[in-house]
C-alpha cells in the first residue's frame, strides 16, 4: 500500500507528534491561544452579523410605533424585542382613535410584568397575524388567562399546552400591588429567531387583570362575613381589601371576573401601526407634531439604524482591540518558539552532530507548528460551529436580555 | 590498512585560547583505539574534527581515502550519518521519545537510509544484547545513566557505522557492565569491519585495546599525570 504522504514528511510529524505529546501543558496552552486567536474575530462577526439581521428584520416589519413622547430607543427596544417594561403612557382611547381613521391597522400592546424573568406581552389577536406567527401547537389565546409561549421559553421550561405559569409579584412586599396570576398554556409559537420567541403573550384584558385593573371574585351578594363589607344596603355593596380575589380563572369563575372604570382608559405601552399606504403615513406622524403632544410615533427602522451604527462603531473599536491583542499574543507565542528553541539546544546539537541535514531540522520544526496550526483550527472550527445554531439565541441573550 | 589519517592538524576555537597541534594520528582499518588524557587537553575537540562536526584551523582528515575537512557542511553531515557512530559523553538522547525511538531516530531524521522493517528487527536485537530490551517503552528521563548509556550506544551502531567514535562510553558503569559494553563494541567493530575510538580515563581498561594514544604524545608534549 502506498501512503499518501511522503515517509520523509511521516517521520517529521511523528516526530512532531511525540514532541507535542511530551510537553502536552505547553502544546495544549498554545493550541488554546491560537484557537482564541482564530476564532474570535469569527465569533465577533458572526454574532454582530446575527444582531444586525435580527434588529432589522424586526424592525423594518414593524411600520411604524406610537408610544410616550421620550426617548425613541427606549421606545423601540421595549415595544419590538420586549428589553424592560415600558412606561403605560397610552391609552385604549388613542388606540381607538388611530383605527377610527381608517388610515392603518393597529395593534395594542402592553409590555408589562414577567413569568419567571420572560416577559408578558398583553395585545390582541392580531398580533399573531400581523407577525406572521405560526403555531407549533394549540391556539391563540380565546379567553382570560389564556397565554401563548414563544418556541424557546417553551423549549427552556419545558412546557407544553395545558400547562400552567404564573406571573411573578412585582413587589413581594407591596401588599397592595399586583399579585400573581396563574395562566394557562393554550399555545406555542413556532421558532422565529426573534424576540417573539421569549415573549408570554396574552389578551390585554388578561394584562390589565395583572395589573389589578380587573378582578374576580364570589358574588358580594352571598358574603356572610360582614367585616368585609363596607357597604351594604339595598342599592349598593361595596366590599373592603379584606374580599379575596380569584387568582385563576376557571370555567365555573370565569364570569365574576370584570373591569371597573371606562375601559377606553386602560393602559397601553405601545400601540404598533400598519398604514395602509405612505399617505396615511404620513398623515398619522402629522397627528403627532404639535408643542401640546404628549405621545410620539417613530419609524422602527430609522431608530434601529442609529442603533445599528453605534453597533458598528463599537465593534469597530472592539476588532482595533482583538488586532492588538492578537499581535500581543503572537508576539507572545513567538517568543515562547524562541524560548522553546533555546532550550532545545541541545536537542538541535544532537541532531547536528549526528548528520542531521539543516532541512531535515526545519522538517522537523515546521511539523511541530503544523500539528498545532492544524489542532487549533480543528478547535476553531469546532467551536464555531458548535455555536452557529445557537447564534440567534446567544445574540438575543446578549442584546435583549 | 590505514583507515584514518591526520596530518598537521591544528585545532582553535575562535575567541579562546585552546589551541591543539596533532602533527600526525594514523588509525589502521578495524583497529581499536583508546585515547587518554587529562581533562582539557582535547580529545573530545579531536574526536569532533575527526567526525567532521568541526573544521580545524589547518591540516587535514583523512578517512577511508575522503577528505573529510573538504567536504561541504551538507556533505560532512552525510559522511557522519552514513559512516560515523557516535557516542556522545551526555548521552544525546531526546527526552521526547521512548527508549526505542531514540535508537531509530538517526533512520527516522535521515531520507537518505531506508526505515524499513529490518531496521527495527536489528534495533530489537541491539536493545536486547546490550540488556535494554525492558526499557523500550520507557522515556529517557526515567533511565539510569548506565541505562541511557547503552540506549545511546545502540543508536550509534544501528547504522553499523565504519567508523565508531566513543566519547566516555563506559564512564558511568559498573565493572562488570564496562567490561559488557567493550565486549560489545569490540564485536561490533569486528562484525561491520568497524574501526573503534574510544575517549576513556579508565585506565583499568587499556589492556583491551590494540593501541593507546595519550594526547601528551599525540601533540608532542610533555606527559602529563592527570
Amino acid at each position: 500500500m502506498t501512503l499518501p504522504v511522503e515517509p520523509d514528511l511521516m517521520h517529521s510529524l511523528y516526530i512532531a507528534w511525540q514532541y507535542l505529546r511530551f510537553n502536552r501543558f505547553k502544546t495544549l496552552t498554545i493550541i488554546a491561544c491560537i484557537t482564541v486567536i482564530l476564532s474570535l474575530p469569527f465569533i465577533l462577526k458572526l454574532l454582530v452579523d446575527e444582531a444586525e439581521l435580527q434588529l432589522r428584520s424586526r424592525a423594518t416589519s414593524t411600520p411604524l410605533l406610537i408610544g410616550e413622547l421620550g426617548s425613541n430607543m427606549d421606545l423601540v427596544l421595549s415595544s419590538l424585542y420586549f428589553t424592560d417594561d415600558a412606561p403605560a403612557a397610552l391609552s385604549m382611547d388613542l388606540n381607538q382613535q388611530i383605527l377610527e381613521t381608517g388610515l392603518a391597522q393597529v395593534v395594542p400592546l402592553y409590555r408589562r410584568f414577567n413569568v419567571g424573568g420572560f416577559p408578558i406581552v398583553g395585545t390582541s389577536i392580531d398580533y399573531f397575524s400581523f407577525r406572521k406567527s405560526g403555531f407549533a401547537s394549540g391556539r391563540a389565546f380565546l379567553y382570560l388567562s389564556d397565554c401563548v409561549l414563544g418556541a424557546e421559553i417553551a423549549e427552556k421550561l419545558g412546557l407544553k399546552v395545558g400547562d400552567n405559569v404564573f406571573s411573578s409579584s412585582e413587589n413581594l412586599f407591596d401588599l397592595a400591588g399586583n399579585y400573581p396570576l396563574k395562566m394557562t398554556v393554550v399555545g406555542i409559537l413556532e421558532m422565529s429567531h426573534s424576540a417573539d420567541d421569549l415573549g408570554v403573550f396574552v389578551d390585554l384584558k388578561t394584562s390589565w387583570i395583572i395589573a389589578g385593573l380587573g378582578h374576580g371574585h364570589v358574588d358580594l351578594k352571598t358574603i356572610k362575613d360582614s367585616t368585609v363589607m363596607l357597604q351594604r344596603d339595598t342599592s349598593t355593596i361595596r366590599a373592603n381589601a379584606k374580599l379575596m380575589q380569584y387568582n385563576e380563572v376557571t370555567m365555573d369563575n370565569r364570569t365574576s371576573f370584570h373591569f371597573h372604570g371606562d375601559m377606553q382608559g386602560y393602559p397601553l405601552s405601545a400601540i404598533i401601526v400598519d398604514p395602509d399606504n405612505d399617505r396615511a403615513a404620513a398623515l398619522l406622524k402629522g397627528r403627532f407634531i404639535g408643542d401640546d403632544v404628549r405621545q410620539q410615533i417613530v419609524n422602527p427602522a430609522n431608530v434601529i439604524d442609529v442603533l445599528l451604527e453605534r453597533i458598528f462603531q463599537i465593534k469597530k473599536l472592539v476588532d482595533g482591540v482583538t488586532l492588538l491583542i492578537t499581535l500581543v499574543a503572537l508576539l507572545a507565542l513567538g517568543l515562547v518558539f524562541a524560548i522553546s528553541m533555546r532550550l532545545r539546544e541541545s536537542e538541535l546539537d544532537t541532531l547536528f552532530k549526528l548528520g542531521c541535514i539543516r532541512g531535515a531540522i526545519a522538517r522537523l520544526l515546521l511539523a511541530e507548528i503544523t500539528l498545532v496550526m492544524i489542532a487549533s483550527s480543528a478547535f476553531s472550527a469546532s467551536f464555531i460551529a458548535i455555536i452557529w445554531p445557537y447564534r440567534g439565541f446567544i445574540t438575543r441573550l446578549l442584546i435583549f436580555q | 590498512m590505514t583507515i584514518l589519517e591526520l596530518s598537521q592538524l591544528e585545532i582553535r576555537y575562535p575567541h579562546d585560547e585552546f589551541h591543539l597541534n596533532v602533527p600526525s594520528l594514523q588509525v589502521e582499518s578495524r583497529e581499536k583505539v583508546a585515547l587518554i588524557g587529562p581533562s582539557g587537553s582535547g580529545k573530545t575537540s579531536l574526536m569532533n574534527v575527526i567526525a567532521g562536526i568541526m573544521l580545524p584551523e589547518a591540516g587535514e582528515v583523512h578517512f577511508d581515502g575522503i577528505k573529510v575537512n573538504a567536504l561541504s557542511d551538507s556533505e560532512r553531515r552525510q559522511f557522519r550519518l552514513s559512516r560515523i557512530g557516535f557516542i556522545f559523553q551526555d548521552f544525546g538522547l531526546i527526552n521526547y521519545l521512548s527508549a526505542l525511538d531514540n535508537i531509530l531516530h538517526t533512520y527516522r531524521i535521515n531520507p537518505a537510509l531506508q526505515f524499513k522493517k529490518s531496521v527495527i528487527e536489528r534495533a530489537h536485537s541491539l536493545a536486547a544484547s546490550l540488556g535494554v530490551s525492558s526499557l523500550l517503552h520507557k522515556f529517557p528521563h526515567t533511565l539510569s545513566q548506565g541505562e541511557k548509556q547503552r540506549l545511546a550506544i545502540c543508536r550509534a551502531l544501528l547504522t553499523q557505522p565504519q567508523l565508531i567514535l566513543a566519547d566516555e562510553a563506559t564512564g558511568n558503569l559498573d565493572p562488570a557492565n564496562k567490561n559488557k559494553i567493550l565486549e560489545k563494541l569490540f564485536s561490533a567493530v569486528d562484525e561491520h569491519n568497524a574501526t573503534l575510538v574510544v575517549v576513556t580515563h579508565d585506565h583499568a581498561l587499556l589492556s583491551h585495546f590494540d593501541r593507546t594514544i595519550h594526547m601528551d604524545d599525540l601533540t608532542g608534549r610533555a606527559r602529563s599525570h592527570a
